[in-house]
């Protein structure tokens, strides 16, 4: 008896260990060399590795893409702009600790990142203390610039996605009765849920059930008998594509023949991927369109793709876009202080990004126009463009 | 009704899940009283190599019996050469050393199989080739039963059953059995004891090999930290019913499998992972021995 009892308490005291020690810190350094008179330092946080990878190295590429072409131009006031990425692995409390080293070791003049609204959440703070200007390509959760003055964004928020789909699932599909599924450790994705939940609720629909899972589950299946049996058009699951994929495989596999809806988090070629057949037919808000044919679009496509050979996500989109707005607030500002950055960002108006024309509101949110898109023949196939 | 059936498949299916992993941990447990932390690990790396083989030999474009047998094959002898390697290089030389050396050394050999999957194949999810497809599928109605899931229910029973075969019945086994009792008198006895204590952990990640390709193909989403939370699962569902019992990790699997799922099914998502956790601490407090913690383990 008691030779068992001791390995198992250390095991569990292990288990415990474990969720700490796997925290270990990570960096991917893209430059070394120091700062010279003649750079710009501007810090990235983006989740370059862990799960969620894709959402990382699409917005990086955008963001290199963009600095690459302006300092093929000359820089930025004659000063070459430099690029300093942090990877945080998909976990807060990594992008907390990168953004703190960008700018109390680095000393950056301004932070890009992150995707994940719940990373940048944890960044946004440090950011807003430090005083250093923060602009996340892709947080569309709305507390992430509620932080403060400092923080900017340049996606569309959540009560404007939520409503996007929400209002595509009542009028264009004609859908009564539509299940949630969220996923609850993600402040994104609850926010979502919500504000698709109050517009749907409003125009007249019903919610039939409202259930949750864990980013990092495999198995779905008892929510969704429990979601069968209430019998929905649809499922809105506004969750990020790792899990999408696996939901979508699984409610065939309970014959739950419904469309599933849900929002830019889906956005990955991983998601075909995964979710091969079973995804196709589902609809997924988005910041932009491969087939928007618009020149400003085709035009960074095909730059784009001449530098990495892929077509862009909308991610790359995004995060090429957070780069320009922060590349004509620099060349705009009078002076290299974080006041006047800051004050330039806050001035955007009317600029042309990739994924639309970008004017930042008092609260410092841009008021730009979704897409839809549907999983189609293996493809994201464009369906509608709603404007605020 | 119907509902509640499903939800007894489900539960079924997600156990048996739980318990082709369990099997192997609590197995090196039973010999060697030791947690081998890095088994949900090696049980990911049965995923990948089950996966590089496939995408080598285009296994996925002939679906068959034939080409999962291949894969499985290959992540078996795979995993039992990392399972060798594990014992050679990391536990063998701690032989001597106070068991609680040995638990730390089993969490550093899982974080560095982690991370350096997550180097090695990269850390974003990956697709596992579908190279074995039952298109025939069960049902009744709005009873849906997947068959592969079932198919691994039956392989973990199976196994269950040749494991205690070899564990109890075998001349292997009875040299397992005496290593476990003692090495110094085992060796005395004139039993390799180092080969017998090798041939378990190989025998061990074969399992958690097989197990990563089953999982795979049913839930085609693989990444180096997949094998962190079956892993602790496993090892709860072992505990729960007793560790180092063959039969205890199979139902301790399934127990904790159908729990879950009617615990998720019936309104309480979030209590997921909080549920197994609950239940090793329950477990350790009021029957640390587990439900089917035998006399006849603590023989051995």
């Amino acid at each position: 008896m008691k030779k068992f009892r001791n390995p198992l308490v250390a095991g569990l005291v292990a288990v415990a260990a474990f969720s700490l020690v796997s925290c270990a810190k990570k960096e991917v350094k893209m430059t070394s060399s120091a700062p010279t008179g003649n750079e710009l330092l501007v810090g990235e946080v983006g989740s370059m590795t862990g799960g969620e990878a894709t959402f990382g190295m699409s917005t990086h590429n955008g963001i290199v893409l963009a600095f690459e072409k302006v300092n093929a131009a000359g820089g930025v006031k004659g000063k070459t702009l430099k690029l300093i990425s942090l990877d945080d692995q998909g976990k807060p409390e990594e992008a907390a600790t990168a953004v703190t080293k960008l700018v109390t070791q680095d000393k950056v003049i301004a932070v890009l990142g992150e995707v994940a609204s719940s990373r940048s959440l944890a960044m946004a703070p440090i950011a807003q203390q430090n005083r250093v200007p923060m602009i996340t390509p892709s947080s569309t959760n709305p507390k992430v610039t509620e932080v403060g003055d400092f923080i900017f964004r340049v996606c569309f928020i959540d009560p404007f996605q939520g409503t996007v789909m929400a209002k595509f699932a009542t009028e264009t599909l004609k859908f009564k009765n539509v299940a949630i599924l969220r996923d609850i450790k993600n402040d994104y994705s609850v926010g979502l849920a919500n504000f698709f939940k109050e517009t749907f609720e409003k125009s007249g629909g019903k919610i039939t059930i409202d259930t949750s899972y864990s980013a990092g589950d495999m198995d779905f299946k008892s929510q969704l008998t429990t979601i069968r049996t209430k019998k929905p058009d649809a499922i809105f699951v506004p969750g990020y594509y790792t899990e999408v994929g696996l939901i979508a495989r699984q409610a065939k596999e309970l014959g739950l023949n419904v469309p599933l809806m849900g929002g830019d988090g889906w956005d990955s070629p991983k998601l075909k991927e995964i979710g091969g057949k079973a995804i196709e037919g589902s609809y997924f808000s988005n910041h932009y369109s491969e087939e928007d044919q618009s020149p400003h679009v085709q035009k960074f496509i095909a730059e784009y793709k001449a530098k990495y050979n892929i077509v862009p996500d909308g991610l790359a989109a995004m995060g090429y876009d957070a780069a320009i707005v922060l590349i004509d607030a620099l060349n705009k500002a009078p002076e290299m202080t974080n006041t006047a950055i800051r004050d330039a960002i806050a001035h955007t108006k009317d600029f042309q990004g990739v994924t639309g024309m970008i004017t930042l509101n008092e609260k410092r949110d841009p008021v730009k126009s979704a897409v839809v898109l549907k999983v189609a023949d293996g493809r994201f196939k464009y369906q509608s463009t709603v404007k605020p | 009704m119907i509902e509640f059936i499903q939800h007894l498949v489900n539960g079924l299916s997600l156990g048996s899940i739980y318990a082709l992993i369990a099997l192997g941990y609590t197995m090196v447990f039973g010999i060697l009283q030791l947690i081998n932390f890095a088994h949900g690990d090696v049980y990911m790396l049965g995923a990948f190599i089950g996966m590089y083989t496939s995408r080598l030999l285009h296994l996925d474009q002939n679906p068959s019996f034939g080409a999962l047998c291949i894969a499985l094959l290959a992540a078996m002898i795979g995993c039992a050469v990392v399972g060798f390697l594990i014992e050679r290089i990391a536990y063998r030389p701690l032989r001597k050393s106070p068991r609680i050396n040995l638990l730390i050394t089993a969490v550093g050999v899982s974080l560095f199989i982690e991370f350096s999957g997550q180097l090695l194949f990269g850390a974003d999810p990956k697709f596992f080739p579908q190279i074995f497809q039952i298109h025939q599928e069960f049902s009744y109605g709005e009873l849906k039963i997947n068959p592969l899931q079932m198919m691994v229910l039956l392989i973990s029973v199976i196994l269950m059953v040749v494991l205690q075969t070899i564990i109890y019945k075998s001349r292997w086994g009875r040299a397992m059995r005496a290593a476990s009792f003692s090495h110094d008198l085992a060796s005395l006895m004139g039993i390799p004891t180092d080969r017998v204590i090798s041939f378990t952990f190989m025998l061990g990640s074969a399992l958690a090999g097989a197990a990563g390709v089953l999982v795979g193909l049913i839930y085609p989403k693989i990444e180096p930290l997949m094998g962190v939370m079956p892993g602790l699962k496993a090892f709860v569902a072992a505990v729960l019913g007793g560790i180092g019992n063959v039969t205890g990790a199979v139902v301790g699997a399934l127990l904790l499998g159908l729990s879950e799922t009617f615990l998720v099914g019936y309104g309480y998502p979030t209590f997921r992972d909080a549920l197994a956790f609950a239940l090793l601490i329950l477990i350790l407090l009021f029957r640390p021995n587990g439900l089917f913690g035998s006399k006849r383990t603590d023989k051995v």
